[in-house]
């Protein structure tokens, strides 16, 4: 699905990350973890072509997405859904209107999903604030929502930043029970996360690989977790 | 709530950009109202009187009836040399009789009235000079008088065609200040929406559908400025003192829309939606792969 191969890549001068190969398998369950500033957003971005690695290659669905056209990534994107750090809402737009936000640019009519809407809206808890504006939430309620549109249009691959950082450990666990279940779907998932509790609580569940970002390289993390 | 509407909601439906355009498309427009008129005003104009102005010219020989057959000949002798000169033509009496009757009817003896000799002639190329060949007749024929009262036109005319190129040019600036205008606020309001264009390639939108959004907001704002001028300029044009409109030469009959001309005025919010879409298409396709 998603590959990177010896993948070299930083802002300035010295790389952030050297030499990294990761394999997002089908149906497969990742954990990222590091320290901040390790380059855990880095390379999620690398991996949905937001980031074109400065060397090394990294494969969408099997195109190098260094020669990837801007439209090429967009429908790429299409099938990788992603809870970015900062959520990236339109602000003008109702957080309804935000979450069905991928259905509208692919050109499906919406009328189609309004179900699949009110229920993921009221599976997130945000039944209530679906007309709201983005500005209006809470840091939790804007994670959430952001969770909502990455799976929206069931995509093959999650890639979820940070999805827990602002939300209560009760919530996390409903979350962390939907991503789970979409995984049993066979839906790829990757979370970049601190929460070293919520990656144990996970392991319970379902057989994830943890990877530690540490000195610019990616190791599989210690029998500690 | 999601309806498919919301695909124009993503550019945000207010702002300064948005104002701007309505206006200015409406501005645009209502100025194109009276380029329009101008044109269609002074075209008719410049055909009318340039009709009247190769109608025939005539000369009128009065002179004793003792004299007359030798004037006429002389005149027509004169003529043939002169420069510019297609056709001359006596009229004859009866063709005279025939022009009269209709003012005087038919029992007036005009056979024993002392009709003038008329002659008619035509121009040909570049025409004859009228002074000269005034000067010529009083030498040879003092009873013949010249009658050319269409002549005086003929600048007239010129100054009508010029006028009517000036209108067509002004449409033309009109145009193209209508497609720079929409470009500059296009481009304001990509820059300001660089957050909104962002999260859409975020969630996998491709050029053509952010472009799009793009293009129908602005289309849109075009075409309704366009038409409120259209219809602002129209009033104006309607509601001129009705004497501008009346009487029957001066340069400000025609100046308003006469039968089908009125046809006209809808392209003109028309014209200005099709720029608006062609101006934020290049616009925004061209900083789209700029911003990639
Ligand atoms: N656009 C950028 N330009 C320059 N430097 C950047 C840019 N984005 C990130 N960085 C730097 O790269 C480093 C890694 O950033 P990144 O966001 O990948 O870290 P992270 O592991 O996600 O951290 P956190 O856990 O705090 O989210 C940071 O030092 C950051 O300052
Ligand atoms: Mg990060």
């Amino acid at each position: 699905m998603i590959e990177l191969q010896d993948v070299t890549h930083g802002y300035g001068a010295s790389p952030l990350l050297a030499g990294v190969s990761l394999s997002l398998a089908p149906g497969s369950f990742h954990f990222l973890t590091g320290p901040s500033g390790a380059g855990k957003t880095t390379l999620i971005k690398l991996c949905y072509g937001e980031l074109i690695a400065g060397q090394g290659r990294v494969s969408l669905f099997g195109q190098d997405a260094a020669t990837m056209s801007r439209d090429d990534i967009a429908l790429a994107r299409r099938r990788i859904g992603v809870v970015h750090q900062d959520c990236q809402f339109i602000d003008h737009l109702t957080v309804a209107e935000n979450v069905a936000l991928p259905v509208v640019v692919s050109g499906r009519p919406t009328r189609q999903i309004e179900k699949d809407l009110d229920d993921l809206l009221g599976w997130v808890g945000l039944s209530a604030h679906r007309s709201a504006l983005p500005p209006e939430l809470s840091g939790g309620e804007r994670q959430r929502a952001a969770l909502a549109r990455a799976v929206i249009m069931s995509p093959e691959v999650i890639l979820a930043d940070e999805p827990t950082g602002n939300i209560d450990w009760e919530m996390s666990l409903r979350l962390l029970t939907l991503l789970v279940e979409l995984n049993r779907m066979g839906k790829t998932v990757l979370i970049a996360t601190h929460d070293l509790n919520l990656i144990r609580q996970a392991k319970k569940q379902v057989a994830a690989r943890v990877l530690r970002i540490a000195n610019r390289q990616l190791l599989a993390a210690g029998a500690e977790l | 709530m999601v309806g498919d509407v919301q695909a124009d909601r993503v550019v945000p439906p207010t702002g300064f950009t948005a104002r701007l355009t309505v206006l200015a498309a409406a501005a645009m427009a209502f100025l194109a109202v009276f380029a329009l008129a101008l044109s269609l005003a002074t075209g008719r104009l410049a055909e009318r009187w340039s009709s009247a102005l190769t109608g025939s010219a005539t000369i009128r020989i009065t002179a004793p009836e003792d004299q007359m057959e030798a004037q006429v000949a002389a005149v027509l002798r004169l003529l043939e040399t002169t420069p510019g000169i297609g056709t001359a033509r006596l009229i004859g009496r009866n063709e005279q009789e025939a022009l009269l009757t209709p003012w005087f009817g038919p029992d007036l003896p005009l056979d024993t009235l002392p009709l003038p000799a008329l002659i008619e002639i035509t121009e040909e190329g570049r025409g004859y000079d009228p002074e000269g060949l005034r000067a010529r007749l009083a030498g040879e024929a003092p009873g013949a008088v010249l009658d050319d009262h269409s002549r005086w036109r003929a600048p007239l005319v010129r100054a009508a065609s010029r006028l009517r190129a000036l209108g067509l040019f002004s449409m033309l600036l009109i145009t193209a200040t209508t497609a720079l205008i929409i470009t500059l606020a296009t481009s304001a309001a990509l820059a300001a929406n660089a957050q909104v264009i962002r999260v859409l390639r975020l969630v996998g939108a491709q050029d053509a559908y952010i472009a799009g959004a793009f293009m129908r907001r602005y289309t849109a704002r075009a075409f309704t400025g366009a038409l409120a001028g259209t219809i602002l300029g129209a009033l104006a044009i309607r509601l001129l003192p009705a004497g501008a409109r009346e009487g029957s030469d001066g340069f400000l009959t025609g100046l308003g829309f006469a039968g089908t001309d009125w046809l006209l005025l809808p392209l003109i919010p028309l014209l200005a939606a099709l720029v608006a879409f062609l101006a934020t298409r290049a616009t925004s396709l061209a900083t789209l792969k700029e911003r990639s």
